[in-house]
């Protein structure tokens, strides 16, 4: 057996050795070229980001350079006279994200908690397809829908309300000083809660029913109610599934512009209450483009999408930070 | 396990206990069990006597892990199944919906196939449980939590790390721990759902012995697929097959002189 094996001058075995060699370096050939073509897909990224990065840097470098470090802490922002100042912005857009998630977090985990382990089952995929399609209606929709109903509906009920309950407590007076515009930085806010919440709720939901039955099985063993569950091993064991839903909703909210655009007033100024109108970064950038005229005034545009940029990969950094801390906290 | 002893032997060489004069902890009377249509206990009649252990054998989908899951109501969580009979606990019938479930559960504490340890600190993991019924002051706190983990035999192996994660430990430690936080919590009777069948032989007979030390407080009922350990923890053995009961009674008649020719072919393997 052996010696037929080894035997060279047997003819059709030397052909079929030759054959499969040619088959492998085929095999070889095709190895490297989906090698190559998964390698350049990953490259790719870098690049494109890189670039991104090159465009803003170069297309903001005449207004950093005109008006330095003063460009983030200045308030003005003066097309006539070419004094920019990006703070309203950026408070602007700081201020409508921390509402929209003051709001949309507990509602959301609410939605998903209530869906996973509370819902009844006929309930179940009704909500979690209205979720959804909550996720899929275009900004502009948000943004008409706001502009046209939502705003004339808060103008009429929510802010008067405000305004006359926290009108004689000191601090909150401020932050609830009228009149009702309607339009301001609190709608812009709300519809941004709207907007991130399905993102909120289908993450956590998906995350939530990653927990193994047997364990919140063994916690309501010990005798635990559903919000002792919950709260002590439910959302324990999802911490970082969740809080990366939040954080992509928070990215969301960040950079969300056509839906602002529509109902924040878009005014250049810092106001103590958030019942006035404000800008964000975004909404600036896609307002006054058209209407940029000169190299400063496009270029300071330019630096507000850096600088938005810089926020939002600070945030994912901090949140990347945050789940390092916490998974070594947990002894992992 | 060393198979060379059988169950019958060992379960031969325990002293005989009569079930005549004990108290009868919980009493299951006519118990039927539902998953949605299917009938999965059909009527089942069984006393568990206060401070015993009793073992519940038999083969896969027999219902013995259901009828444990009757016993505090976990069947509960999940919509479609539900219970027919009577479960008495200390004569107070369990099924009965105006039954506070968090209590009873407290009451009766249950320990699953596989480790649960929940996503916190050993300290917390025991700590957990005591929180949720008392208030105690945080040395009191200390020393029950030191006093379950020495009753589960987890002490020394965790004494050092108290604040390390639960989910940190080995599969034996964390099975352990699960116990310690079941006895931590004083309930009455324990519920063990084949505790060591992820188990290594060392961690299963540090378990077993646990279960030896724990029925002089106790009541224990132990479902297993090991008829060694069977043999070797309980005083009474309960054999299902489908859903009925098939034999209960002394584990050293059930594995010795049983009655029944299933109850035979089963412990001596020729089935299941």
């Amino acid at each position: 057996m052996a010696d037929v094996a080894l035997n060279p001058s047997t003819a059709e075995p030397a052909a079929k050795a030759v054959d499969r060699a040619s088959v492998l370096r085929g095999f070889r050939l095709g190895d490297l070229a989906f090698f190559n073509l998964t390698r350049g897909a990953a490259l790719l990224v870098l690049v494109l980001l890189g670039g991104v990065i090159v465009a803003l840097i170069a297309g903001a470098l005449p207004a950093l350079q005109t008006f330095g470090f003063g460009f983030v802490t200045s308030q003005s922002w003066n097309p006539v006279t070419e004094k920019f100042g990006a703070l309203a912005p950026i408070y602007g857009t700081l201020v409508t994200s921390l509402i929209a998630m003051l709001i949309a977090v507990p509602v959301g985990l609410g939605i998903a908690i209530f869906l996973t382990e509370l819902c009844p089952p006929v309930l179940r995929r009704p909500i979690g397809i209205a979720v959804e399609l909550l996720a899929g209606i275009p900004s502009i929709i948000y943004g008409i829908w706001g502009l046209f109903v939502f705003a004339p509906f808060l103008q009429q009920t929510l802010q008067p309300f405000l305004i006359s309950v926290f009108g004689n407590i000191p601090i909150l007076s401020s932050v609830f000083a009228g009149p009702p515009y309607g339009i301001g930085v609190l709608t812009a806010g709300l519809i941004l809660a709207i907007m991130v919440l399905p993102f909120i709720t289908s993450i956590s939901r998906d995350v939530f029913e990653t927990v193994p039955p047997v364990l919140k099985e063994a916690a309501y063993g010990v005798g635990c109610t559903t919000w002792e569950v919950v709260r002590n091993v439910v959302i324990p064991y999802t911490r970082v599934g969740v809080i990366g839903g939040v954080m992509l909703g928070l990215g969301r909210a960040l950079g969300e512009t056509m839906a602002v655009t529509f109902v924040i007033g878009n005014a250049h100024k810092i106001s103590a209450s958030i019942l006035q109108p404000g800008t964000t970064i975004s909404a600036t950038i896609a307002n006054e483009f058209t209407e940029a005229v000169g190299d400063l005034y496009t270029s300071s545009l330019i630096a507000l999408g850096l600088l938005l940029f810089v926020i939002t990969f600070v945030v994912l950094a901090f949140a990347r930070l945050m789940l390092l801390r916490l998974e070594k906290q947990q002894g992992k | 396990m060393s198979e060379s002893v059988s169950a019958a032997e060992i379960a031969a060489a325990r002293p005989v206990s009569s079930t005549q004069g004990l108290k009868e902890k919980i009493t299951v009377r006519n118990l039927r069990f539902y998953y949605g249509d299917s009938l999965a206990l059909k009527g089942i009649d069984l006393p568990l006597y206060d401070r015993k252990v009793t073992a519940f054998i038999g083969p896969s989908g027999c219902g013995k892990s259901t009828l444990l899951r009757v016993l505090n109501r976990m069947y509960d969580l999940y919509p479609g199944q539900r219970a027919e009979g009577e479960v008495l606990l200390d004569g107070n019938n369990i099924l009965a919906p105006k039954q506070d479930v968090n209590i009873l559960r407290s009451r009766v504490g249950m320990v699953f196939q596989k480790p649960t340890p929940f996503p916190m600190s050993i300290y917390d993991n025991i700590a957990f449980g005591i929180r949720l019924y008392e208030k105690v002051p945080k040395s009191e706190l200390d020393d029950r939590i030191e006093s379950s983990l020495r009753r589960a035999a987890i002490w020394d192996e965790v004494k050092n790390k108290l604040n390390a994660s639960g989910l940190s430990l080995s599969g034996g430690q964390q099975q352990r721990l699960c116990i310690a936080r079941t006895v931590a919590i004083r309930p009455e009777v324990i519920l063990l759902d084949e505790p060591c069948s992820a188990l290594d032989p060392i961690s299963t007979a540090k378990i077993e012995e646990l279960i030896d030390e724990l029925k002089s407080d106790y009541t224990i009922a132990i479902v297993t697929h090991n008829m060694q350990q069977a043999a070797r923890v309980s005083e009474n053995t309960a054999f299902m097959y489908l859903g009925d009961l098939v034999e209960f009674g002394p584990t050293s008649k059930i594995f010795t002189s049983p009655t029944d020719s299933r109850t035979q072919d089963y412990i001596t393997g020729r089935f299941g």
